[in-house]
């Protein structure tokens, strides 16, 4: 019996555990790997003698200064940095608001707006696109921040408004109503006991709203076009590949840099977060 | 301090007609207990009170205000509700000194009002921690607290000892009656446990469907309900209900196969319209007792035990007579045993009579 359970733990737990973790992680291995490795090793051929693509025995740190001395990278994660954060606070302001009315007020026709509102997030940005290109332009908002800042809540606030609707439905409404009597306006009691106890869950919208902002590519391709305004995802791309050429290991090393603070930001608030999604208040 | 007052009170939803024409007069003072099955209106009528629900139609007024239009924070009022409702993220004390802080109360005065609260209700050394910390019947005096500090003008309970075990719940039930004769403040308190609602109130209201059945002093209920429904609510055992002919022999008799009783003199009045007629009869368990000698014969009747539960201070013996089924609540000393035959005698000065199709009280 124990046998049999130790022989089914292997294969149904470790085995395929083992093999997602491995599936995982070794983009990201890759992507240090090749960041790190001198040029004479990234370009040589599969069968040249002596080649070990999984590791590399003369580390340097040569594309990482090329990256930020040859090319704007700082510049291009100020910039996402910057685009990011205001999208992310514009959006969970309106998704914290509306997010509430869609949990909390009856008015006429609140279940098809908020229906409707979830709809709006699935309309593909390959699409949304072409219209937004031309209200960006009659706005002369093009190759600015604010194309992208004004841009982005069209998916991040339907995103955070449904998250956050979600989260309101569960905490209990006589809190508020007890507030209500207690001598706070509706407002009042939104402001002084719904959202401090609503705090996972505006962590994750916003967690989200940020990685989402920050991983975005098709809306940044397009509406920046000068190199100094670009944001990381688009800047890596269109600058370090030149036509059929492409700088490995500067590509890597921005990749790299990249990732890092969505990383920080997640393993930061990774608590928080797993409450945010799983919900609920046991008060 | 204050009466509250309720004039043709309607709440309607879409398609539910919640609550139906209630008109209440709660006196100032008076601990006034909204009674009766889920789905009545009780919890309904109470939230109106508390401003928490619009009113279709009618008026409230608290004190000498008509309150239809005001927030709830502006009526003054202070409700204790059944899940508790405590700030999750706030201490004990901050819970019960928000309201206060809300109002801009003094500093010292909210300290004050806080720890008065907390001696009287026994939760000093409690105001530091947290609501999860708690067991629930602390949750409990930390809600009433969180309401008595404010020195409302009236407290609305909405079944507020539900959620606690059957022990501590009686233990509650005490303690809120206490608080009450030492604050002296109005009450109503919605609940759907007819004890509660008899041990609490000063007057209970009984409500079903949406309509108030009857309003008065629980033993006044007791003795003199209005209907069968009520007669049927309170009071536990429940009521007997059997039907039976009225038959006119020179005096009035109850007629039904194996029970005939003698209608005593005083009803007859009431019941001669209803000769040849049937109506429901309503006798209490405590009403019924095995025949001895002294019982005159035309009050007492043959039935067989079918189930004996003794508890003690009492037995209660379910009987069958004829093709109905009674219940008896006898003396510990009575010894019968299950399926045996027993010829009861009931107390006539204290029959219920009920009109079969309106449900009345004759």
């Amino acid at each position: 019996m124990l046998i049999e359970r130790r022989w089914k733990k292997w294969v149904f737990f470790y085995i395929p555990l083992t093999v997602f973790v491995i599936g995982t992680l070794f983009p990201f291995y890759w992507m240090f790997v090749t960041a790190v490795r001198p040029d004479s090793e990234l370009y040589r051929s599969w069968r040249a003698v002596n080649n070990a693509p999984f590791w590399t025995l003369h580390p340097t740190l040569e594309h990482f200064q090329d990256l930020m001395a040859k090319t704007t990278f700082p510049v291009w994660l100020w910039n996402t940095f910057f685009i990011a954060i205001v999208s992310t606070i514009i959006s969970l302001f309106c998704g914290l608001l509306a997010g509430y009315a869609l949990a909390r007020l009856k008015f006429p026709m609140a279940g098809t707006l908020g229906t409707s509102i979830f709809v709006t997030y699935l309309v593909p940005p390959t699409l949304l696109f072409i219209p937004l290109a031309d209200i960006i332009r009659n706005f002369q908002l093009g190759n600015t921040p604010w194309a992208l800042i004004l841009t982005y809540p069209t998916f991040l606030v339907p995103f955070c408004t449904w998250l956050l609707m979600g989260y309101f439905k569960t905490i209990p409404k006589e809190l508020e109503e007890c507030a209500r009597i207690d001598g706070a306006t509706r407002f009042g009691a939104m402001v002084r006991i719904i959202f401090p106890i609503a705090v996972p869950g505006i962590l994750s919208a916003g967690i989200f709203a940020f990685t989402l902002s920050w991983n975005e590519f098709i809306y940044a391709l397009i509406f920046l076009s000068s190199p100094e305004r670009k944001t990381v995802p688009v800047g890596v791309v269109s600058e370090l590949i030149r036509g059929d050429i492409y700088f490995w290991g500067q590509l890597m090393a921005g990749a790299l840099l990249g990732s890092i603070p969505v990383a920080l930001v997640y393993s930061f608030f990774v608590e928080y977060y797993v409450t945010g999604l799983t919900g609920s208040v046991k008060g | 301090m204050a009466q509250v007052l309720m004039k043709d009170l309607n709440k309607k939803y879409d398609e539910v007609h919640a609550v139906k024409d209630v008109n209440l007069h709660i006196r100032d003072k008076e601990f006034v207990v909204l009674v009766g099955p889920s789905g009545c209106g009780k919890s309904t009528t109470l939230r109106m009170v508390a401003g928490l629900e619009e009113i279709t139609a009618g008026e409230i007024s608290i004190g000498d205000r008509v309150v239809n239009d005001l927030p709830p924070k502006d009526r003054d009022i202070a409700m204790v509700f059944q899940n508790y409702a405590l700030y999750p993220h706030m201490t004990v004390y901050d819970n019960m000194a928000f309201g206060l802080k809300m109002r801009k109360f003094p500093k010292l005065e909210i300290q004050k009002r806080v720890q008065d609260a907390a001696e009287i209700l026994g939760i000093q050394e409690l105001l530091k921690r947290k609501p999860r910390q708690l067991s629930g019947g602390q949750r409990q005096r930390v809600a009433v607290g969180r309401a008595i500090v404010r020195h409302p003008q009236v407290f609305l309970f909405d079944e507020p000892l539900s959620n606690l075990d059957a022990k501590l719940r009686v233990q509650m039930r005490v303690e809120l009656k206490r608080l009450h004769d030492r604050l002296e403040t109005t009450a109503i308190y919605v609940t759907h446990d007819q004890v509660e609602a008899m041990t609490l109130g000063d007057r209970v209201v009984v409500m079903k469907d949406g309509w108030v059945q009857q309003v008065g002093e629980p033993l006044e209920l007791y003795g003199h309900p209005a209907n069968r429904f009520v007669a049927g609510f309170i009071g536990s055992p429940a009521m007997n209900f059997i039907e039976v002919g009225i038959k006119d022999g020179g005096a009035l008799w109850a007629d039904t196969a194996g029970f005939r009783v003698k209608i005593p003199s005083d009803r007859t009045d009431r019941l001669k319209s209803y000769v040849g007629q049937p109506v429901t009869i309503g006798i209490r368990p405590e009403d019924l007792h095995p025949a001895t000698g002294g019982d005159a014969p035309d009050s007492t009747f043959d039935a067989v035990v079918e189930v004996v539960e003794p508890l003690g201070s009492e037995i209660l013996l379910d009987v069958k007579v004829g093709a109905n089924s009674m219940v008896a609540r006898v003396d510990p000393t009575v010894r019968v045993k299950v399926h045996e035959p027993i010829r009861l005698a009931l107390n006539a000065e204290r029959l219920h009579f009920f009109d079969k199709k309106s449900e009345v009280a004759i």
